[in-house]
């Protein structure tokens, strides 16, 4: 192990002592190499007082992709990333608790009628971002979902044309070879996925079984991790840790793929840099970024700064980057950032099956049906995918004590079936409503900033859509098989919304470009300028509507517009 | 399994310890959870004796080698005073919260049943813990915390992390543990890697044991 443990006051999750959560790696002219132990890539560095074309604040599914693709124009480009650059090979261990350095779990207080559980589902903290830890779902919105208020009655349009994004969706599966189906049964036609489909264990082929019993179509999972090698990284061994990290590099993170893109085309990242604020001139222009970086505060500067935290961060920062010509946060004439947050619905039904099952094989959710994105006779707005799934032991207990409030030997019976459980997940459409919202609380973290309150209530139709989901799941998992299904009602994932893009200047935060209507040198690159969250896992999305940015960036400075 | 639950003889997930199914993280990892410091470092002896009272009603052990000491790993994540990501707004940190909670338990049992939770029996434990459960704790000492509210945040999620986190329950349950650089090869259903749990079927116990002394 190239990386020693500091300390051993941590029994559970040791990996908060490694060093790289310490110190950064990423400087003095070189970055960690994910694919070779003890490995280096050179990397070109920057000046702190020479303005660098990008400031890129966030390395996830958004920044990562923007990074490695401005870079590749010939942009000088940094991005920061508020957590450590792991070297997979050598810091993973396989184990659910121990790897609970990659998620964020920073404070953050939440609140509403149904407040949202943040952290491992749904925050990285780590270059990256959450793509280390994500379950690799890699999915296409359907074309309608661009045109939610047209098309479907509900929220609000895309400023961006579905054909377009399929585009750019093909170039993001080509990017990340995903491992998929050759044809794929819903939507436009599409082209094959680049990597042939995974292997379906037995929780998979549950969901097969019961979808073909209810007369719906169903397909493999077109995942983001490697069914062939593929350079340095191997085919995936089904290990099954997928959301604590994979130790292999099977899984085509943005930190074994797009990050190195970004470095090799000579892209800076700075690791353990913690974005504070954006500084802006009297003209009420970005002028760099203040981070905390080595326990000290510093500042870079910037021409463009690009924010990517993700639907949390993202305001945050903004909100946090007030000052006396933009009292109310940065970019937020509209008075919308923070607002329109949206989680995706979560919930599950859960059996047992006679046979041995043993579903933490292979990654969560090898099997899928997208049959209510596609099918509209429903009595309400939006739609859901769901998925069969294989959570690990602490995870699996927290749905017991979490839905069904059971412990004491109730519990340990339950979990003693842990070999015999299938169950079927949805992702589901949640409304865009202005009363969910990112604000700032009056408690201040470890960098002394203030942290995010995170308020959210489900509206009627999110009830009426997990009803539907849970109705219909339970079905399908008693036709295939099981026995004793039961429900979990509660649960939430992925995030999006709070600087949502839009054609208007009064009821949106970004334009068409992703670029603030205010601040005409500050973009956003995540979930959060989605208008509609789609029934679909968001990351493909992101990742697609940050390559169109980057080239929509490149048109603007071609045209002299940046 | 249909007459009662899965049952895996003899197996210990640490037998796979030194094969290529842990790396030398995960190696590093459990080793340090496995010797955890028994001792509490961030609560009073006296809460920390009410806080094994409490893991031994939601999590019950029976005494022996592989007890999983459940309070000690709490204890120490309070030490760090780490967040799972967020916080109920009702809720104070998580080192208060649990200060707090300890000191309420111990006067509602005292109100209820005239001695402290940790002198009181199995049965007026649950009792008052099912209370908790369901909100209907009222004593000042709580504070503004909700009782429910702290149950299902703290006591079902940091305990029950806790205790399934640890080898002793994943060997219970015939879970795999750790898979890097090995993972899995035999996916379907009924099918079982050699380095997996092999559970016992009715008149097979010998031959499942076997298997898994050999996993």
């Amino acid at each position: 192990m190239s990386d020693k443990i500091l300390t051993n006051r941590e029994p559970l999750r040791s990996g908060l002592d490694l060093e790289a959560m310490h110190r950064p790696r990423a400087r003095n002219g070189r970055a960690p190499d994910p694919h070779v132990p003890g490995g280096w890539f050179p990397m070109r560095e920057h000046r702190e007082d020479e303005a660098v074309d990008f400031a890129i604040v966030g390395t996830g599914a958004g920044g990562g992709v923007l990074a490695a693709r401005l870079a590749e124009m010939g942009f000088s480009v940094v991005a920061f990333d508020a957590g450590p650059y792991f070297r997979p090979l050598e810091d993973f261990a396989s184990d659910e608790t121990a790897q609970s350095q990659l998620f964020w779990t920073d404070r953050r207080v939440t609140d509403g009628e149904n407040p949202l559980k943040l952290g491992s589902n749904n925050s990285g903290k780590a270059v990256g971002g959450s793509t280390v830890h994500y379950a690799m779902v890699a999915l296409r919105q359907r074309p309608e979902s661009f045109r939610s208020r047209t098309k479907q009655g509900f929220g609000a349009d895309w400023p961006v044309d579905w054909r377009e994004m399929w585009h750019y969706y093909a170039e993001a599966e080509e990017a990340l070879k995903i491992s998929g189906p050759i044809s794929y049964p819903w939507g436009p036609s599409r082209p094959r996925y680049p990597y042939r489909q995974h292997d379906l264990n037995a929780a998979a082929l549950t969901l097969a079984k019961g979808a073909e019993k209810l007369g719906i179509k169903w397909t493999e999972t077109p995942l983001a991790t490697l069914s062939a090698p593929r350079g340095k990284s191997p085919p995936c061994v089904y290990r099954g840790f997928c959301r604590v990290g994979c130790s292999t590099n099977a899984k085509q993170s943005m930190l074994v793929t797009f990050i190195p893109r970004a470095i090799k085309a000579g892209a800076e990242v700075r690791d353990l840099a913690m974005v504070g604020r954006i500084e802006t001139d009297k003209q009420g222009l970005a002028t760099g970024l203040h981070y905390h970086r080595d326990g000290a505060w510093r500042f870079q500067r910037a021409r463009n700064v690009v924010v990517a935290g993700y639907a949390i961060e993202t305001p945050r920062l903004l909100l946090n980057s007030a000052s006396d010509r933009h009292r109310h946060g940065l970019a937020n004439s509209s008075g919308l950032v923070g607002k329109y947050l949206m989680t995706q619905s979560n919930v599950a039904v859960w059996g047992e099956m006679d046979e041995e099952v043993r579903w933490n094989k292979g990654p969560p959710s090898l099997a899928i049906t997208e049959h209510w994105n596609y099918d509209d006779s429903k009595d309400f707005f939006g739609g859901y995918i769901h998925m069969s799934q294989g959570p690990l032991p602490v995870e699996w207990a927290s749905v017991h004590t979490g839905a069904r409030g059971l412990w004491g030997k109730a519990l340990q019976d339950e979990m003693a079936k842990y070999n015999h459980m299938v169950g079927l997940k949805m992702v589901g459409e949640m409304m865009p409503q202005e009363r969910n919202t990112v604000t700032l609380a009056d408690e201040e973290d470890q960098y002394g900033l203030k942290v995010a309150r995170v308020t959210y209530s489900w509206c009627d139709n999110d009830k009426a859509m997990i009803e539907h989901s849970l109705d219909f799941m339970g079905r399908q998992l008693e036709a295939s098989g099981a026995r004793n299904v039961w429900r979990q009602p509660d649960d939430t994932n992925h995030l999006a919304g709070t600087a949502r893009m839009g054609d208007n200047r009064r009821t949106s935060v970004v334009d068409t470009n992703c670029r603030s209507w205010d601040v005409p040198n500050l973009f956003v690159c995540d979930g959060s300028v989605f208008p509609t969250t789609g029934g679909v896992n968001p990351s493909l999305t992101i990742q697609a509507l940050a390559l169109r940015t980057a080239d929509r960036i490149q048109a603007l400075a071609r045209r002299g517009e940046l | 399994m249909t007459d009662g639950l899965p049952r895996y003889p003899d197996y210990d997930v640490l037998r796979k310890r030194n094969t290529v199914s842990w790396n030398d993280p995960t190696r590093t990892a459990i080793d340090r959870r496995l010797a955890v410091d028994r001792d509490p470092h961030t609560l009073t002896e006296g809460e920390f004796a009410t806080l094994q009272a409490i893991c031994d009603r939601v999590v019950p052990q029976e005494q022996g080698p592989d007890l999983v000491p459940i309070a000690a790993y709490v204890d120490q994540e309070l030490t760090l005073d780490l967040s799972l990501g967020y916080r109920y707004a009702g809720l104070p940190p998580a080192k208060e919260a649990w200060h707090r909670a300890i000191a309420a338990l111990d006067a509602e049992s005292v109100k209820a049943f005239d001695a402290p939770f940790v002198a009181v029996d199995a049965a007026r434990r649950d009792t008052l813990l099912t209370r908790m459960q369901k909100g209907e704790l009222k004593d000042p000492a709580w504070g503004d915390m909700a009782p429910d509210l702290f149950f299902k945040q703290h006591v079902l999620v940091d305990i029950v992390a806790a205790y399934y986190a640890h080898p002793t329950a994943w060997s219970r349950i015939g879970y795999g543990g750790p898979a890097s650089p090995r993972g899995y090869v035999r996916m379907g259903f009924g099918m079982r890697d050699p380095w997996e749990a092999a559970e016992a079927h009715p008149g097979e116990e010998a031959k499942a044991a076997r298997k898994n002394r050999n996993v």
